[in-house]
C-alpha cells in the first residue's frame, strides 16, 4: 500500500519536532543527568489521589456531562473569581476538557477556517503552531526579544494584525522563557485589540507558578477583554497532576457552545476519575499549591545563580518552572551545545530551537529537581562550559 | 525568627552557606549569623546524618520500648525521662499519650544485648511497672528520608 498517496498531506507535512532525534539519543543513553522535563517532580497530593481512589470505589466510572460534572465546573468558577476576579458562569461559559492541550485545539478549531491567521509568539510550547496548521490557519510568528523579557509588546503585535488575523495566543506565564505579563504590559496589549474582532486564547497553565511577588493577572480580567477570550487553564502543573489529563476552557458561551460540540463528538467527556480529584484539588489544595512554589522558588534561585556563575547569562524566570539561559557567549547553536552537553557530560537539556523562533541561542533547564540533583547539573555544565572556551 | 532558614537545614544539615543565602535571597553573612541565633536561641539542638545502617554487615539492632512507670511526688515523669535518656543505648525518649508512658528508642548490637539493656538496666528502675520491647525489623522512612529506594524518577529524560 502507498500510504504516502493516502494520508493526509497536512497531517503528513507537520514536523514531528525537529529535536526527536536529540531526544531519542538522551533516553537511550544511562546515567544521564537531565534538566529536561516539563513536569513536576512531586507526586499528586495524597489528599487529591485519595478522592479519585475514593470516587473509583464509589463505583463512579461513567461517562458524566459533557461539559464536566457541575460541581467541577462550580469550583472552577470559585476558583477564577477568587484568584483572578472573573466570574464565569459555570452552566453556561466553562467546559471540562482532556488536559488544556483538548482546550487549545478546541477554541483553535472553533474558530479557526482555512486561511485564517494565528498570531503566536515564540519561543513558546510546541503546540500552537501545529494545531493551527491542522485547522487551516496561517501561524503568524512573533519572535519574543530577551531585551524585551520576553514579552510580546504592543508595537509588535500592531506589526503582525492584518484583515484576516482571527486569533492572538497569549502563552503566558511562557514554557520555555520563563517569562509573565505584567497587568501594565496586558493592559498595553488590550488596547491594541480593543477595536478589531480578535479572539485571544489565553494559556494559563502555569498561572498558580510565578514568583518575585506579583501574582498572575488573567487577561480576561482586562477591561473589555472578557467577550473576547478564551482562557485555559488546568491542573497539570499546579496540583502536580500531569498524568490526570484534567483542563478546562472558559469563555463567551458562544464560543464555549461550539467548542463543546467538538468535545462531545471527539471526546465525550474529560476522564471522570481524574474529575472527581480535580474537585478536591480546588477545595482544599491552595496549600499544595503553596508548599510546592515555595520550593520552586528556591530552585529557581539556585538555578539562576548557577546559570550566570559559569558564565551562561540567565535573566531570572518569573513564572512557570524553566530557566532559559544564554549560551551565545559559547559561539554554538543551542542544538550542537545541548548534544555535545549529553556526549560530553552526559547532562540532557532542551535546545531553545525546539520551541520555535527566537530561541536560537538560548537552551530550556526545567528545575523541577532536587537542589542537590540541580547543582551537580549545573555544575558539569561548568566544567563544559570551560572546556570549550579552552 | 527565620522559619524558611530552619525548613531547608530540617530537611539537609549540610546546604552550603552560599546555597542557603541564593535559595533565600539574602547574604552568606546574614545566614551564619541567622544560623548562629537559633543555636544559641536552642531552636538548633544538633546537626546528624541520616544512616542507613542495614547497608553494614555490622548493622546495629534498635528498638521501640514501651515503658509504663508510676511517678512519686518527688519522682515525676521528667526525673525518670531524664534517668533513662543517660544510658548511652537509648537514641531517644518520648512522654507519651495513651496506652504507656515513656517511648524509649533504644539501639545496641545484638538482639541479645538489647534484651539484656532493658531486662538489666530499664526493668530495674523503681519507677517501671512495666516493659514491652518491639524489635524494628526494617527502616523504610526515617527523618522524612526514604530508605527504600522508593523514589525513582520515572519522568524520563526529556520532555516539552
Amino acid at each position: 500500500m502507498n500510504y504516502n498517496s493516502i494520508l493526509n498531506k497536512s497531517v503528513t507535512e507537520i514536523k514531528p519536532s525537529g529535536i526527536r532525534k536529540f531526544f531519542d539519543i538522551a533516553e537511550q543513553m544511562e546515567d544521564v543527568i537531565s534538566l529536561g522535563v516539563g513536569e513536576p517532580d512531586f507526586p499528586t497530593p495524597w489528599h487529591i489521589r485519595s478522592e479519585g481512589i475514593r470516587s473509583l470505589e464509589k463505583g463512579r466510572t461513567r461517562y458524566t456531562s459533557n461539559h464536566g460534572l457541575l460541581i467541577l465546573r462550580d469550583e472552577i468558577s470559585k476558583l477564577y473569581e477568587r484568584k483572578y476576579g472573573i466570574k464565569y458562569d459555570p452552566e453556561k461559559e466553562i467546559l471540562v476538557t482532556v488536559g488544556g492541550s483538548e482546550a487549545i485545539d478546541g477554541a483553535v478549531r472553533a474558530l479557526v477556517a482555512p486561511g485564517d491567521e494565528v498570531i503566536i509568539p515564540q519561543p513558546s510550547y510546541v503546540c500552537y503552531e501545529p494545531i493551527t496548521v491542522l485547522a487551516g490557519g496561517v501561524p503568524v510568528i512573533i519572535e519574543t526579544k530577551a531585551e524585551n523579557e520576553f514579552r510580546i509588546t504592543p508595537e509588535e503585535l500592531k506589526a503582525a494584525i492584518t484583515p484576516r488575523t482571527k486569533l492572538l495566543i497569549l502563552p503566558y506565564p511562557c514554557n520555555p522563557t520563563g517569562a509573565v505579563m505584567r497587568r501594565g504590559d496586558l493592559e498595553a496589549i488590550a488596547e491594541v485589540l480593543r477595536d478589531t474582532n480578535i479572539v485571544v486564547i489565553s494559556d494559563e497553565i502555569y498561572s498558580e507558578l510565578t514568583f518575585g511577588g506579583e501574582s498572575h493577572t488573567s487577561f480576561a480580567s482586562i477591561d473589555g477583554m472578557k467577550e473576547r477570550t478564551v482562557t485555559v487553564n488546568g491542573f497539570s502543573k499546579a496540583y502536580s497532576m500531569t498524568g490526570w489529563r484534567m483542563g478546562y476552557a472558559c469563555g463567551p458561551e458562544e464560543i464555549l457552545d461550539q467548542i463543546t460540540k467538538i468535545h462531545q463528538f471527539a471526546i465525550m467527556c474529560a476522564p471522570t476519575t481524574s474529575q472527581y480529584a480535580a474537585i478536591e484539588a480546588l477545595k482544599n489544595g491552595d496549600g499544595d499549591i503553596a508548599a510546592m512554589v515555595e520550593e520552586y522558588d528556591m530552585r529557581r534561585r539556585i538555578i539562576v545563580d548557577g546559570f550566570n556563575s559559569i558564565g551562561l547569562t540567565c535573566r531570572e524566570p518569573l513564572g512557570a518552572f524553566y530557566a532559559f539561559p544564554s549560551i551565545k557567549s559559547t559561539g554554538m547553536t543551542s542544538e550542537e551545545f545541548c548534544e555535545k552537553l549529553l556526549y560530553a557530560k552526559k547532562i540532557a537539556i532542551v535546545p531553545g530551537t525546539a520551541f520555535g523562533r527566537g530561541g536560537e541561542g538560548f537552551v530550556r533547564a526545567s528545575y523541577c529537581y532536587s537542589v542537590d540533583h540541580i547543582k551537580t547539573a549545573i555544575e558539569r555544565i561548568g566544567e563544559f562550559v570551560k572546556e570549550i572556551k579552552k | 525568627m527565620n522559619i524558611k532558614l530552619l525548613k531547608l537545614l530540617g530537611k539537609n544539615a549540610r546546604y552550603e552557606y552560599k546555597d542557603l543565602a541564593t535559595m533565600l535571597g539574602t547574604d552568606e553573612a546574614s545566614v551564619k549569623k541567622d544560623i548562629a541565633e537559633l543555636e544559641s536561641a536552642g531552636l538548633i539542638r544538633g546537626y546528624k546524618t541520616v544512616i542507613d545502617w542495614e547497608k553494614l554487615d555490622t548493622a546495629a539492632v534498635s528498638a521501640l520500648i514501651e515503658l509504663k512507670v508510676s511517678p512519686q511526688a518527688d519522682y515525676g515523669f521528667e526525673e525518670i525521662a531524664k534517668r533513662v535518656m543517660k544510658y548511652d543505648e537509648v537514641e531517644s525518649v518520648y512522654l507519651m499519650s495513651g496506652g504507656y508512658d515513656l517511648c524509649v528508642m533504644v539501639r545496641s548490637k545484638t538482639f541479645q544485648q538489647v534484651a539484656m539493656f532493658v531486662a538489666k538496666e530499664l526493668s530495674t528502675i523503681d519507677a517501671v511497672v512495666s516493659t514491652a520491647t518491639h524489635f524494628i525489623l526494617r527502616r523504610y522512612k526515617e527523618l522524612d528520608v526514604i530508605l527504600c529506594e522508593d523514589n525513582e524518577d520515572d519522568r524520563g529524560t526529556l520532555s516539552l
